[in-house]
């Protein structure tokens, strides 16, 4: 990623991983809250764990390479009054464990913190089997579970303290690995369930999550130079959804499209849509992972060739405005 | 223990075998065999084993039970009701709509006791783990008792639980295996074997004890030797008999997932009264 890319309101401070967020978030957070203990899946520092159980030794136990037992033991920790934080790959902490998440946790309803780690194709090299692209969709669809995508990597560290310190139930947090842009502000306002309007505009809206939130502001620079002005919408918890954005987008900008490092179908575009044929109805394009596994490559090459990125969020911009505008 | 507290648990098993069974029947389905089977089990936990406040479920000293087998929930609900958690009555209500007596435990009904709504298998024993961790990173002197199916055995989750508590040296846990032999499809051993059932706990770190789960008094002595173990986990493989109580379908697997009619009530209870 080439930093130092300036934005109108947004400047890229410099790369940084989003796990380095999260990790950073827990410690803070644990610092003020003596319940918090961190689980772990062999991969600790992997997934910014360690900058925790660095600091809080007795504080973090060691589970091995036992997702699913992981997730229970944290159902069990959490109806003890301890506030367990366990993170792994997303592909794992998502999915293997989707049962015990569904009933251990969702319909006990207990408050835990699972991260999503290396979720994305932006994983890279690992190839297809460690590229978190369903995870959304899968724990969408559960009952009482937070979802939350920040954005960079001072919104993941925002976004974990929050979800410590706000939420009373399951929360998943989502990021990844590569560094990226970090370009929002540690001190900014950050409400679980309230999108950000990163920019503003009228000709279409862009409903972003994770990485490709600073690719839509990319985008809507380059919509710019071509005379359109399209708002930006940073929907970092999808779920719950904040409707109000949606219907607002819908209204004011009459056609929307949606972006996510994650398969088009049941994501974040699934979610917008859901609101957008319920309640105001309007042309939708999605830019996502388009229904196929990835493969091995470097991140930036990974986002071009199956288009989640600046360039194509423009180019399907374009065309939606296109066909509103028919 | 005098042969009249034993006579005691015996018919306070009893009574927890005809609640089940009235509950069962009054609800229409539900899971008989293995309720009745681990009547003892329960009559021996919540009247003599087990530290609780009836009048106060979340007294935070407490002894934990989570019942992994969530399918056995009547004999679990029976005996809580006997144990004074709320009122017999409620029985009547099982699996009915907006009962609190859900087919399998949940907790978001608010029924006082349930610790966890639980009934996919091979879940209950990773939380139970999960508790008695906290217990210890909160220097707690309470006991988890996990109840666990042998079918439910055959669950991967379960030995990956196994294997923390026993790296932990959890010797606050104590599972306990309703080892009936049978399952929906037959016999556990023509299912997917299980045996040698001894060794493997014992490999994954556990202090094991058999016992006849359907005899009070080798069930007070599983339980003791259970909590005078202080290195490591426990677990209780106690061997019992599906059905149990009722001489017409003891043993018959065809009862493990239904309930009795009102004909077959009366009989069954007044094979019990003779």
């Amino acid at each position: 990623m080439e930093e130092g890319i300036s934005m109108k309101s947004f400047i890229n401070k410099g790369n940084r991983s989003t796990k380095v967020g999260f990790g950073e978030g827990i410690k803070y957070a644990a610092e003020h809250n003596d319940k918090i203990i961190g689980l772990g899946s062999d991969i600790t520092t992997s997934v910014g764990m360690n900058i925790f159980s660095e600091a809080f030794p007795e504080r973090f136990y060691s589970l091995g390479i036992a997702e699913q037992n992981a997730i229970g033991v944290a159902a069990g920790m959490a109806l003890s009054g301890l506030l367990p934080v366990f993170s792994t790959y997303a592909v794992f902490s998502s999915m293997r464990t989707l049962d015990q998440i569904r009933v251990s946790l969702c319909y006990n309803n207990l408050h835990v913190i699972i991260g999503g780690a290396h979720s994305g194709i932006s994983v890279g090299p690992d190839g297809a089997t460690h590229q978190a692209l369903e995870d959304i969709s899968a724990l969408r669809a559960l009952p009482n579970i937070t979802l939350i995508s920040p954005c960079d990597s001072s919104q993941t560290k925002v976004a974990t303290i929050k979800a410590i310190e706000t939420i009373d139930g399951p929360v998943y947090i989502r990021y990844g690995r590569e560094s990226m842009p970090d370009f929002t502000d540690e001190r900014q306002d950050f409400v679980i369930g309230e999108s950000q309007l990163m920019k503003e505009g009228m000709d279409i809206a862009i409903i972003a999550s994770g990485h490709l939130v600073w690719e839509s502001l990319l985008a809507a620079d380059k919509l710019k130079q071509h005379g359109f002005e399209a708002r930006v919408i940073n929907m970092h918890t999808i779920k719950p959804i904040d409707k109000q954005a949606i219907i607002k987008a819908a209204k004011e900008c009459a056609c929307i499209l949606t972006a996510e490092e994650h398969q088009i179908t049941g994501g974040l575009g699934s979610a917008v849509a859901e609101v957008v044929v319920k309640e105001f109805s309007v042309p939708m394009s999605f830019v996502g992972m388009p229904n196929c596994f990835g493969e091995s490559g470097k991140a930036r090459d990974l986002l071009d060739k199956y288009g989640m990125n600046a360039d194509t969020i423009f180019a399907k911009a374009v065309k939606l405005i296109k066909r509103k505008n028919q | 223990m005098t042969t009249e507290q034993i006579d005691q648990l015996k018919h306070k098993a009893k009574e927890i075998r005809i609640a089940t069974l009235k509950s069962l029947a009054a609800a229409g389905s539900g899971h008989t065999g293995g309720s009745l089977g681990m009547a003892d089990v329960m009559a021996v936990l919540y009247f003599h084993s087990m530290k609780y406040r009836s009048k106060e479920p979340l007294w935070p000293q407490r002894d934990r039970l989570l019942l992994s087998i969530g399918h056995i929930a009547p004999v679990l609900y029976s005996s809580l009701a006997l144990a004074g958690f709320f009122s017999v009555d409620e029985l009547a209500n099982l699996r009915k709509l907006g009962s609190r007596l859900q087919g399998h435990p949940g907790r978001d009904r608010g029924l006082p006791g349930i610790e966890l709504s639980a009934g996919s298998l091979g879940q209950g024993l990773s939380v139970a783990v999960g508790m008695a961790l906290a217990a210890k990173h909160q220097k707690q002197n309470y006991t988890i008792y996990a109840i666990l199916g042998d079918g439910e055995l055959q669950e991967g989750s379960i030995w990956e639980a196994a294997m923390s508590a026993g790296h932990y040296h959890l010797d606050n846990l104590i599972a306990l295996v309703d080892r009936n032999g049978v399952q929906i499809d037959g016999s556990t051993e023509d299912v997917m074997a299980l045996e040698p059932l001894n060794e493997k706990w014992t490999a994954f770190g556990w202090h094991v004890i058999n016992c006849d789960g359907n005899d009070i008094k080798s069930l007070i002595e599983a339980y003791d030797n259970a909590l005078l173990c202080h290195t490591k986990p426990s677990v209780i493989i106690a061997h019992t008999t599906m059905g149990k109580g009722v001489p017409e379908i003891e043993g018959d697997y065809h009862w493990h997932g239904k309930a009795p009619n009102t004909q077959q009530l009366k009989r069954f209870l007044n094979s019990m009264l003779q």
